[in-house]
């Protein structure tokens, strides 16, 4: 037994090898891609990168130079005003189905709803924006791109709270009460607090997931060349500008869709990773 | 007077030395609980005595636990858990319509068989905690009264210069007196203990029990533990408690804890503390 040689054993350690080779292969492959895409964007993005892109607003058509430096600025206060309305509802709601529903009918309901949220595709979620805002008000409007960046970011934030919510031991609910304090006190005070780096995690994934979004925001936000500030007015945004760049026939807007992707990347990379990192700070108390 | 009635008393107007001899008895009249369907504890009826040590003791699963958290309707946090009966607290009803489990656990207080320090509070804001979300104690005098706390758990001197520091640094044994401390700040007549020792050392043990001595010339104290010895050592009155085969626990034997371990009454309760089962 300790030293066998039979075929079948032979036959078994081929197969082993294979598959660990398969596994190592499939590993390498989704590595693979991530580096290709990334170094892509820096290869072709850095060339036009320059401090006047994040400075300037577009030039007019055929005149050199100009920047992005509007539709970053418009990326971050669509991104700001889409938290300012979906994370309060998205938080609420985990706190809902964490301490309050749990396995009610209005729980399963509201989880239920929650998951088909999370498979909307963005576009019909832009739609719905549409309807609902650009028609009301008679125009497109910052306001009506965040509102459908905060339909996106509502399930993945409700999802996150409430994973996280119940993570907080019940032992931490149970002294809380001990000492005369009231439900919601406890909520406030006690769990919301030991929940707060998981929460925060899950607010992070929401942003860069919400930042990179584009068919929400074409016929809601809509795309400005100009500076604007007003919630009511069509706002410029990275990935509107990047589409817009991509799809026109000059070279040099081109080169700025480029850097206007790499900018992009690296604002969501920094979202990922800062998540990461009190995802782990959480984890470790 | 009775402490449910006048909603939320201030420290300042019941003082630490005031009226408090004689409060905090607390009765229960066939209190039976309930998990779901499953009956956990029947008809169980006894007096605890103020500024006396009562230990509920019997072996693992007789229901003791539950019995002692209807004494400051903790019970009912349970999902699906229920009671019946009463339990007085200087004759007025805990479970009557009307009184709000949020002052009856403010009057009651307790603590848990794991110390649990909030992970996210200072040591000070663990102490500090019961007194804020209850409004009973101005800015000024919240650093007063948590030395106090600290001390009458004494814990003061071990933590006096590090009270900024997160409560999760603390050894078990002072996380547990910090929860004592938790309990006591916010000035309760009763304090409940449910098996407070079973996860310390026996170092930590010792001062928990030294502790208790110190705490029953103020409160009424009650102490859920599945040590006989440990009842024995820091008790005044014992409560055996046993399941039947039907596995709901009930009072087998009552009465001062000298009698119970040495004289026992009932049968079960000698062959208990003999060792011949739990």
């Amino acid at each position: 037994m300790l030293n066998p040689r039979g075929l079948s054993y032979q036959r078994r350690r081929a197969a082993d090898a294979f598959m660990t080779g398969l596994a190592f292969l499939a590993a390498a492959a989704a590595i693979g891609v991530l580096v290709v895409v990334l170094a892509y964007i820096v290869v072709q993005g850095a060339t036009a990168l320059s401090p006047a892109f994040f400075t300037q607003v577009p030039k007019p058509v055929g005149e050199p130079g100009g920047g992005m430096a509007n539709a970053i600025v418009g990326t971050l206060y669509l991104v700001a005003l889409a938290c300012v309305i979906g994370l309060p509802i998205g938080i609420g709601a985990g706190i809902y189905l964490a301490e309050y529903g749990r396995q009610g009918r209005l729980a399963s309901l509201v989880r239920f709803v929650t998951d088909v949220l999370t498979g909307v595709p963005s576009i019909v979620i832009g739609i719905f924006a549409y309807t609902i805002i650009v028609l009301t008000m008679r125009g497109f409007s910052a306001l009506a791109g965040s509102v459908a960046l905060a339909i996106i970011m509502i399930p993945i934030v409700t999802k996150a709270a409430e994973e996280i919510i119940r993570l907080v031991p019940n032992d931490v609910r149970e002294a809380s009460l001990a000492v005369g304090a009231t439900r919601s006190q406890t909520i406030i005070r006690v769990v919301l607090p030991s929940a707060g780096g998981g929460i925060l995690t899950g607010v992070m994934l929401a942003i860069a997931r919400a930042a990179g979004e584009t068919a929400p925001l074409l016929f809601t936000a809509f795309g400005n060349r100009f500076w604007n500030l007003d919630p009511t007015k069509p706002i410029a945004a990275m990935p509107l500008q990047i589409f817009n760049y991509a799809i026109s026939p000059y070279e040099d807007w081109h080169a700025q869709a480029w850097a206007g992707a790499l900018v992009l990347v690296a604002l969501v990379l920094i979202t990922s990773v800062t998540a990461r990192f009190f995802a782990r700070r959480t984890h470790n108390v | 007077m009775s402490a449910l009635e006048t909603a939320t008393p201030t420290v300042s107007e019941r003082g630490p030395s005031a009226a408090l001899e004689q409060a905090g008895r607390v009765e229960t009249v066939k209190l039976s609980a309930w998990y779901g369907d499953r009956q956990a504890v029947r008809d169980m009826s006894l007096t605890i005595q103020p500024n006396r040590v009562t230990a509920v003791i019997g072996p693992s699963g007789c229901g003791k636990s539950t019995f002692i958290r209807c004494l400051n309707r903790m019970h009912e946090v349970t999902p699906g858990a229920g009671v019946a009966g009463k339990v007085l607290l200087d004759g007025q009803d805990i479970y009557a319509p009307g009184v709000d489990p949020v002052s009856v656990r403010r009057t009651i207080g307790m603590v848990f068989q794991r110390p649990v320090v909030f992970p996210t509070m200072s040591i000070f804001e663990n102490v500090a905690i019961g007194l804020r979300v209850n409004g009973l104690a101005s800015r000024r005098r919240l650093p007063e009264i948590v030395e106090r706390s600290l001390a009458q758990a004494a814990l003061w001197d071990e933590v006096k210069d590090k009270l900024t520091e997160p409560g999760t640094a603390l050894s078990g044994g002072q996380q547990q007196r910090l929860c004592i401390a938790r309990a006591l700040a916010v000035q309760p007549e009763v304090l409940l203990l449910d098996e407070p020792a079973s996860a310390l050392d026996p170092q930590a043990t010792l001062r928990i029990e030294e502790l208790l001595q110190q705490l029953k010339e103020r409160y009424t104290v009650a102490i859920v533990t599945h040590n006989m010895q440990q009842a024995a050592r820091v008790s005044d009155y014992t409560a055996f408690m046993l399941a039947g085969a039907d596995r709901v626990g009930e009072l087998i034997e009552y009465g001062e804890t000298r009698e119970v371990f040495t004289n026992p009454k009932d049968r079960r309760t000698e062959g208990y503390l003999t060792g011949r089962f739990g």
